[in-house]
């Protein structure tokens, strides 16, 4: 069957399963939106291409399947670096398609021209500029498998126009869809390792078994490999509490008695000092981060460390690992379940009393604290959090930006789903959590969508809800307002001897509820405590527009512990609800 | 076409201090990784050291016997980043087929170099005799300079290059490594094997 190259594009989007696009048209795409009319597939009008990448990822975060995108060329590639740097970095299967101007003015500075391939090859898992309309379903193929195998992340296919434009004959082909067999030989250097080695496995659960003070570091990659069970069965089976860093938030329940909660500079007193005292780390898709270990070198001083990952690069990249394991942590958990149990399971541990008791002392004496607002005092972010987390369902879906609103979302929501925590880890982009909600939302449908931003965030992406209520897509947004660039000022605070540096945003300017009414969502605003119940009621009972709720937070509230940045974990500060530090 | 292609043959010699640096130092490995001969994969591989701040040394690349594939000889500079975590993030690029670091024990080692001299007809006869001894070649002859070649091991060319250096060099380019592991022994390192 002869096809258009557009044709083929959208065809194979299709066949890949894709059900919706985020994306925005333009000169050198033009042709393959033609299609989009045919297609069964939802498109999602965004009002700036950050939009689509982020939504995108918000999608892929909720539903485990890859997110799509599609731009024009020039400014539209460029506006969505951001989406796949943050993907790249959180390691987010997305699959992002650029227009790119014809063949024959490629390298000539035209209209819109800008080299894609080039300016994203360092914040992508793989991009090609394909050149040949017969190429089109084997690269659409290629850039899904790669994005959703091994570690995922981002792929970009740059489409120039001639080959999809159908005034152009050289952009017919013959239809096929490519094998797995095609796959795999078009990609002979791409190979990722998914089963751990037998030894290494074995050396771990014997590891496992003669630790006192182990603790599992889990990482993002649980979520990613579906290993959230195989998590479960491997904590209980062995009595080892889980801490869940920023990016695993979910894939242990925060309910289960073993669960620590989250770790690092802004992790709590027990998660972040069990690790530091550990005798062995279990690392299970996570990557050492800076915001988790805190000073290296002081970094858990007397642990041995498993570490587990898919991808090769991660073992010894920052911490050498005692037992290095490359595979999916799913299939490598499980293996280390049947491993453990080979040694004698449960009964095969040895005594941990004092480690739990260590542990539960730790969590009695540093819970999470803040000081409660005095009456006509201003709210307090913390509070907003606990009313949000126990007026919403369960297994609501809770996205955010980057700064203060997102670390206390992390510490005071508590999650017992996992896929239902949406945030930018790696990258920290503000904006985010608008256009991720949008593609959470529209992903899960089913499910109560709620993004929790900073109004400096805020601003950076609240275009994305009049794309929210034109498609009806009604999430709920609560900007914790506190007319600060709040991460930002609590640094000027604690590290710049209070020296507040272009932090101000004010807290009326622009008038978020105006704004939201602008946009079509409903908006209200939220001044005192008894105020914050009946707004959050208000908004779970609209079910079809987005919501905006200006929560005017106050300003001076810092985020507790904090492991002040360059020290050791052991330097963790506590904050003024707990008295005078942490130790 | 947005980047520089492998083909049909390019190479490079950079250094990060000076040329006259002896190649066969200790912190310098040599990395011969097998790519697809496909647009921008040398791009790939020098933007992934630019990105992680490892430094090349000298990088050679031309296509290979099949032409689907081409050979990168990179001499690293490993003082700085160990060579795993530089073996590990090029592998991971989807281009890379197979990387091995060859112990130069254990394999064969060669490097071009192209120099003019000057060559007064008072001085000449010492550089020709110099290019004798190297057994190398004298490719062009001018009133008061010769256009010289020497290929060999990277060590016999840094001699050669020394001790044309008083002579005064006009001009001189080094092609940078090309290595293979010697066939009868498996010198190759199996790094990838390590790796996954």
């Amino acid at each position: 069957m002869q096809m258009n190259g557009g044709q083929a594009l959208i065809r194979s989007l299709e066949l890949e399963g894709v059900e919706v696009i985020f994306g925005l048209p333009g000169g050198a795409i033009l042709p393959v939106y033609d299609p989009i009319i045919d297609s069964p597939i939802r498109h999602i009008l965004v009002r700036h291409e950050q939009g689509a990448g982020h939504m995108a990822e918000g999608y892929a975060h909720a539903t485990g399947r890859p997110g799509v995108a599609m731009v024009t060329s020039g400014p539209a590639a460029t506006n969505i670096v951001t989406p796949l740097c943050d993907a790249y970095m959180d390691s987010v299967p997305i699959v992002v398609i650029t227009g790119q101007v014809p063949s024959t003015a490629i390298g000539t500075d035209a209209f819109q021209e800008c080299d894609t391939v080039g300016i994203t090859r360092s914040v992508t898992k793989h991009n090609e500029l394909v050149t040949r309309a017969a190429d089109i379903p084997l690269a659409v193929r290629e850039a899904f498998h790669i994005a959703t195998t091994g570690r995922p992340g981002p792929v970009l296919v740059d489409i120039p126009k001639d080959i999809v434009d159908p005034k152009n004959p050289a952009s017919m082909l013959e239809w096929y869809w490519p094998t797995d067999a095609a796959v795999a030989a078009g990609l002979p250097g791409y190979r990722p390792t998914t089963k751990g080695h037998p030894r290494q496995i074995r050396h771990a659960a014997e590891l496992i078994c003669a630790s006192v003070r182990p603790v599992i570091y889990a990482g993002g990659g649980i979520l990613k490999a579906r290993a959230a069970e195989a998590l479960r069965e491997l904590a209980e089976l062995s009595g080892i509490h889980v801490v869940t860093t920023l990016m695993a938030r979910g894939a242990f329940p925060d309910d289960h008695p073993l669960c620590l909660g989250m770790p690092g500079m802004h992790g709590n007193y027990a998660a972040v000092t069990s690790m530091q005292q550990a005798d062995l780390l279990i690392a299970l898709g996570s990557r050492f981060d800076d915001r988790v270990t805190g000073k290296v070198s002081a970094f858990a001083p007397d642990a041995k460390i498993i570490h587990v990952d898919i991808d090769p690069a991660e073992l010894g990249k920052v911490r050498r690992p005692d037992v290095p394991i490359v595979g999916d942590c799913r299939l490598v958990i499980e293996e280390l379940v049947r491993a453990v149990r080979d040694l004698g399971g449960a009964g095969a541990q040895p005594d941990r009393s004092a480690w739990r008791r260590t542990i539960s002392g730790w969590q009695e004496r540093y819970p999470l604290a803040y000081e409660i607002s005095e009456p006509g005092d201003a709210l307090k972010p913390q509070f907003v959090l606990e009313q949000l987390r126990d007026n919403t369902p369960d297994d609501t879906i809770v996205c955010s930006g980057v700064g203060q609103h997102q670390m206390w979302t992390s510490q005071y929501w508590r999650f017992n789903h996992p896929y239902t925590w949406v945030n930018s880890g790696g990258l920290g982009t503000m904006g985010f959590a608008v256009p991720a909600a949008v593609g959470a939302k529209v992903g899960r449908p089913d499910r109560m969508v709620w993004a929790v931003d900073g109004d400096g965030c805020f601003q950076m992406t609240a275009q994305e809800l009049v794309t929210a209520s034109t498609e009806r897509i009604p999430i709920k947004v609560a900007i914790l307002n506190n007319a600060y660039l709040g991460m930002v000022r609590q640094w000027q605070e604690m590290f710049y001897e209070e020296r507040y540096s272009e932090v101000y945003l004010s807290p009326d300017l622009p008038d978020y509820k105006m704004w939201a009414e602008a946009m079509g969502c409903i908006g209200m605003r939220v001044e005192s405590p008894e105020e914050v119940l009946p707004a959050i009621e208000k908004a779970n009972s609209i079910d079809d527009r987005p919501v905006v709720i200006d929560f005017r937070t106050d300003s001076r509230e810092k985020v507790f512990p904090m492991v002040p940045p360059g020290l050791s974990n052991d330097d963790i500060v506590t904050g003024p609800a707990q008295g005078e530090g942490g130790r | 076409m947005t980047s520089p292609s492998t083909s049909p043959s390019s190479s490079a010699t950079t250094s990060a201090t000076n040329s006259v640096k002896a190649a066969g130092d200790v912190r310098h490995h040599t990395l011969v990784v097998l790519v697809e001969n496909k647009t921008g994969v040398l791009a790939r591989v020098a933007g992934l050291f630019a990105r992680r701040g490892y430094n090349i040394f000298s990088l050679a690349v031309a296509p290979t016997e099949d032409e689907r594939f081409s050979r990168i000889t990179i001499v690293v500079d490993v003082e700085s980043s160990p060579l795993e975590q530089i073996v590990k993030q090029l592998f991971k690029l989807i281009h890379v087929v197979k990387i091995s670091e060859l112990d130069p024990r254990e394999s064969v080692e060669r490097e071009l170099v192209i120099a003019t001299v000057n060559a007064t007809p008072l001085a000449r006869g010492q550089v020709i005799e110099l290019v004798q001894v190297f057994e190398g070649k004298i490719l062009a002859v001018g009133h008061d300079v010769l256009t010289v070649s020497l290929d060999g091991a990277p060590a016999k060319v840094d001699d050669f290059e020394e001790l044309l250096r008083p002579f005064g060099i006009v001009e001189l380019q080094r092609t940078g490594r090309v290595a293979l592991a010697k066939v009868t022994t498996s010198a190759t390192r199996p790094l990838v094997a390590q790796v996954s």
